[in-house]
């Protein structure tokens, strides 16, 4: 038996209807939108730098400040000193350098690899595995490995870019090109259209939005790969990766996170070009909120 | 069991599908269709209702070449063919113009001859001023407009339908139903038109064809007796409602 609410007590969840409205009316209460957006955020920073300032003048020996400098030295001890400031912004314009063309070729390898695995069943049973493992070998491990056999310079930083980066290119584009829909597969296939007009005029488009989000996720990477490689090799022109190498050995805390920092705000101001770019080719067409 | 032996509209005409015999296994065993026996001519509309899974698009997907049936006859005398989707399967990239455009070209008519055809193919499922549009902006039915215009296109003188409006709510169903008598009348193609609506396949049509369930057979044929361009009134008439029954009534049969 169904049970209706009752007229005259409280609201019961029985009655769909009635609940909706009074969650609606409830609604701005329980979750205000007191604050605009940017609040929240900012506040979980004021809190974490607070707690920084204690840990670096209460908590640990003055002698061991290295470890955890006072965010302001940052500031004053090496983005405001010209030297400093001038080394990291030399080391970020190499390791830049490295990531951008590590990830352009990585963007032409993992496109073409993804096209010749959707042309063909066999092709991508044979290459799919190799992707997959590409992803799971520690890339550490290789890292020492690719500067013995390719040198230590330029193009072996490159090399451990492209293997990083490469993955997300090869699975989201695979994944874009096969996702495309049924009747519009059976749309072309009725015009008698060939390949290569079912993968520039349908594929092609449609994977867009997956091939932009694959190339935001390896940007990112790229710029973490040009790091750690640089890190690892040590020789050279320095980047950031050898810079923070170095300042580590020399224990200077304030040029050691403004390096770090240095690096991070790099690999975000990248992953948001491309989610810019992204939105620039697909995001009239394509609704990001699916 | 048949209201009339005089049909609307001259059936005197060629015959552009003909079906004899014509059945369809799956590879796992399952049989979707046994026995079917369907002629669609010029200046015919033929309706096929049928209960969920009978195997009512599989008749489409034979007659289009999607699917090659697995044993009787299929012939098509026309390679002028129109298939309308359940979905408007647009291209989400591409704007109504372009949409309305594609067929054309992937069939490879030049740009200056199918940039007219659409515009006249737009105009004439009403979405002029909508050229511009991309699918996203779009209602149900304007979607479904659009993938008739792009079909309207080839000039087709088979038109398939595969449920087109079964998605979209019943007034702007109406309306379409409308619309696809109008273009029905002015072309006069040969329509073969799927449904699960008894009351639409009654509307619409010049003959409605029953199937029964899995594995799919045609169970009856009625001829619809109403003359086109059809009122939207007729379907409060007796004679729609007593056909419309008759139709239920063979699709109850046929599903048991």
């Amino acid at each position: 038996m169904t049970t209706t609410a009752p007229p005259t007590g409280p609201v019961t969840t029985s009655n769909p209807k009635i609940r909706t409205i009074s969650r609606a009316s409830e609604m701005p209460a329980r979750r205000g939108a007191r604050f605009p957006s940017w609040v929240p955020p900012v506040l979980v920073f004021v809190v974490i730098v607070a707690l920084w300032y204690f840990v670096s003048y209460v908590v640990i020996d003055p002698k061991q400040s290295f470890l955890v400098p006072p965010p302001h030295t940052i500031f004053t001890d090496a983005f405001f000193d010209p030297k400093t400031l001038g080394d990291i912004m030399e080391a970020l314009a190499r390791s830049a350098g490295v990531a951008l063309t590590g990830l352009a070729i990585a963007i032409v390898i993992g496109f073409v690899w993804a096209v010749a695995m959707s042309q063909a069943r066999w092709i991508e049973r044979s290459l799919f595995p190799y992707a997959v493992i590409l992803q799971c070998i520690p890339i550490l491990a290789l890292v020492p490995l690719i500067g013995f056999w390719f040198g230590f310079d330029f193009p072996a930083r490159v090399i451990v870019c492209i293997l990083i980066a490469l993955f997300p290119i090869v699975s989201n584009t695979l994944f874009g090109l096969q996702s495309v829909d049924k009747g519009q597969r059976e749309l072309f296939q009725l015009q008698k259209a060939n390949r290569w007009t079912v993968l520039t005029k349908l594929e092609f488009p449609a994977a867009l939005p997956a091939i932009f989000a694959g190339m935001r996720i390896s940007a990112g990477l790229a710029v973490v790969g040009a790091i750690v490689g640089d890190f690892f090799f040590r020789r050279g022109e320095p980047g950031l990766g050898a810079l923070i190498s170095n300042y580590q050995s020399r224990v200077q805390g304030p040029e050691l996170f403004a390096a770090i920092i240095t690096a991070a705000l790099f690999g975000v101001v990248v992953f948001l070009v491309f989610g810019w770019l992204g939105k620039l080719a697909v995001g009239k067409w394509y609704d990001y909120s699916k | 069991m048949t209201l009339t032996t005089d049909p609307p509209v001259a059936t005197t005409t060629t015959e552009l599908l003909n079906f004899s015999d014509v059945a369809m296994t799956f590879p796992n065993g399952t049989t979707a269709l046994s026995g079917v026996d369907l002629t669609v001519k010029k200046g015919e509309f033929v309706t096929v209702v049928g209960p969920s899974g009978c195997g009512k698009s599989t008749l489409l997907r034979i007659a289009s070449g999607l699917t090659p049936a697995t044993a009787g006859e299929t012939h098509v005398a026309t390679k002028r063919i129109g298939y309308v989707f359940q979905d408007a399967t647009l291209l989400p990239w591409r704007t109504v113009q372009a949409n309305v455009e594609l067929l054309a070209e992937l069939n490879g008519i030049p740009k200056k001859t199918r940039v007219s055809k659409a515009a006249e193919a737009i105009e004439l499922v009403g979405l002029k001023g909508f050229e511009k549009h991309l699918p996203k902006t779009l209602s149900g039915g304007m979607r479904m407009r659009a993938s008739l215009a792009r079909s309207l296109t080839l000039d087709p003188e088979l038109f398939l339908f595969d449920e087109p409006f079964g998605a979209l709510d019943e007034i702007t169903r109406e309306r379409l139903n409308d619309e696809l008598i109008k273009l029905f009348t002015e072309q006069q193609f040969a329509g073969l038109f799927i449904t699960h609506s008894v009351s639409e396949a009654v509307y619409l049509s010049t003959r409605v064809v029953v199937m029964s369930g899995r594995p799919g057979k045609i169970v009856e044929t009625f001829d619809v007796p109403f003359a086109y361009p059809r009122d939207p009134e007729i379907r409060f008439t007796p004679e729609f409602a007593e056909l419309a029954g008759e139709v239920s009534h063979a699709l109850r049969e046929g599903h048991s």
